[in-house]
């Protein structure tokens, strides 16, 4: 049923890799890994990347409070400013930053974005972290990694490591952010000419 | 965003939201222990002030510092104008020096609009105050406050709300450029003063006008009270300044008329006793102290705007 293709006039296809339940699926057991690296919930502060990550750290911490019954500080970071490619485009509206009232400094923090892929985000997220305080220690939490990485990082924490080409396009939809329908689902767009 | 900031005008509602909602995000950036972001590294900004200021300077320059622009203060006084160079001629230098914005204050109407079309500089051109004519990044930063203050989630929340501007709107920058932005913003504005205090052709503005402060008073959700500018005044404008302060002034008794939310702004300098006393320019209504920190999250917001992405034009 989710790997049902479909092609529309310029040939291009769409499929949905990862539907609600498996997104949920990978969720639970991203929380479990997080619990279990690092040996319970005390010291963990959850940071989204606006802005599908951040719904994302807020069910991940949801699941954890169901778990541990304690409940894990969440926030939400916008990497804009710290991005290296600022100056190509014109400039971007900034997204909100809510750093939780305890705030970072001697914390593990987990960062949370929905897509890995050239690791120029995350980057830029580590550079913002810096300037908002002094973390114990930075994990990474993401739904997808698609590859393709311009730089040394990876994630600690993956729900479906995703082969891609870089013609394709991964689309991460959430209830609480798109509204067609209310339901999550991860797909992958565009043309498939060189991916394996 | 268009490449210049010089009147209020320039402004679409889409534009002045996004300043809001821009200046919004980065308001929470004084709470950071490093009040810094990089987002203007290796830009350098020059504030070129003809004209005395306080607030709006250095405003502009701790903005631009906290992008991690650099700035260059200029100041009429101790420089080559005192020796009669021309505006052209300064302008030109600030371009030999690669200025990426110039932030301008002026006492000519228009000087900014002259910096920013003469071709003279490459630079963004920002209007920190020409004349009589405009200062649209204090209309931003009251607009800002009044957001914040009203309570509501977005800035098009402002709509139908009622603000009182009230004194000398002839002379000041801050009433036009405030009439002009909070129109655009769907705010209901009245300008208030003796008649030889409003301009001829106020009637083309599009606001209310009224020379009755009591009257306007009780239906306000926020007042604005103007500095009455003596030293741009040749002639009698109002017959004592007592007068002028029984009737257009802000005293207790009048503050006691407002609605429990409405909010007192002031743009200053304020000149106690005479547009506003004491008692309510202290008092819990006053967010003029709050105005100042307002404007440089503001003043952050029009910098990254308008320098912050690519140099090309764009539309967004």
């Amino acid at each position: 049923m989710p790997a049902a293709p479909s092609a529309d006039q310029q040939g291009r296809t769409d499929r949905v890799v990862l539907d609600a339940r498996d997104i949920g699926r990978a969720l639970t057991r991203i929380s479990h890994e997080i619990l279990e690296r690092n040996k319970g919930a005390s010291d963990l502060v959850l940071l989204g990347i606006p802005r599908r990550g951040v719904p994302l750290a807020h069910r991940i911490a949801s699941r954890i409070s169901a778990v541990e019954e304690y409940d894990v500080p969440v926030g939400s970071l916008d990497v804009t400013m710290y991005r290296d490619d600022l100056r190509m485009k014109p400039a971007r509206t900034l997204l909100h930053t809510e750093i939780p009232g305890d705030g970072i400094d001697g914390k593990v923090v987990v960062l949370v974005d929905d897509v890995l892929f050239s690791g120029r985000t995350i980057r830029a997220a580590l550079d913002t972290l810096n300037d908002v305080g002094r973390p114990r220690a930075v994990q990474l939490a993401v739904l997808v990694d698609r590859g393709h990485r311009e730089l040394p990082i990876r994630a600690d924490f993956v729900g479906k490591n995703l082969p891609t080409s870089l013609a394709e396009r991964v689309s991460v939809r959430l209830a609480e952010i798109d509204d067609d329908g209310g339901v999550d689902s991860v797909s992958i767009e565009g043309t498939r000419e060189d991916s394996a | 965003m268009k490449r210049h900031l010089l009147s209020a005008a320039d402004l679409t509602r889409d534009d002045a939201e996004l300043v809001l909602t821009t200046a919004a995000e980065l308001r929470s950036l004084a709470d950071r222990p490093i009040k810094k972001l990089p987002a203007l590294r290796g830009r350098t900004v020059v504030n070129l002030f003809f004209e005395d200021s306080t607030r709006t300077r250095i405003s502009f320059e701790a903005a631009a510092k906290r992008l991690s622009a650099d700035v260059i203060n200029f100041a009429a006084k101790g420089s080559s104008l005192s020796k009669g160079e021309s505006l052209k001629d300064t302008a030109l230098t600030l371009e030999a020096m690669g200025a990426d914005a110039v932030v301008i204050r002026h006492s000519a109407s228009g000087a900014p609009h002259r910096l920013a079309h003469s071709g003279w500089v490459r630079s963004s051109v920002v209007n920190a105050g020409d004349g009589t004519h405009e200062h649209p990044t204090q209309a931003l930063l009251d607009a800002f406050t009044l957001w914040r203050h009203l309570g509501e989630s977005k800035p098009s929340g402002l709509e139908g709300r009622r603000v009182a501007i009230v004194g000398d709107v002839l002379h000041s920058r801050v009433a036009r450029s405030n009439a002009l932005l909070l129109q655009t913003l769907g705010v209901d504005v009245t300008l208030v003063g003796p008649p030889t205090l409003l301009p001829v052709g106020v009637e083309s503005w599009g606001v209310e006008t009224s020379y009755d402060l009591d009257a306007v008073l009780p239906k306000a959700d926020a007042v604005m009270m103007l500095r009455v500018q003596r030293e741009r005044m040749q002639g009698g404008f109002f017959p004592t300044p007592r007068e002028y302060s029984r009737r257009y002034g802000l005293d207790g008794r009048r503050m006691a008329t407002l609605q429990d939310h409405t909010i007192v702004m002031h743009p200053g300098p304020m000149v106690r006793g005479m547009e506003i006393t004491a008692d309510v320019a202290d008092s819990d209504r006053s967010v003029i102290v709050e105005q100042v920190t307002n404007g440089v999250a503001v003043r952050m917001a029009v910098l990254y705007l308008l320098l912050g992405g690519s140099e090309s034009e764009n539309n967004e």
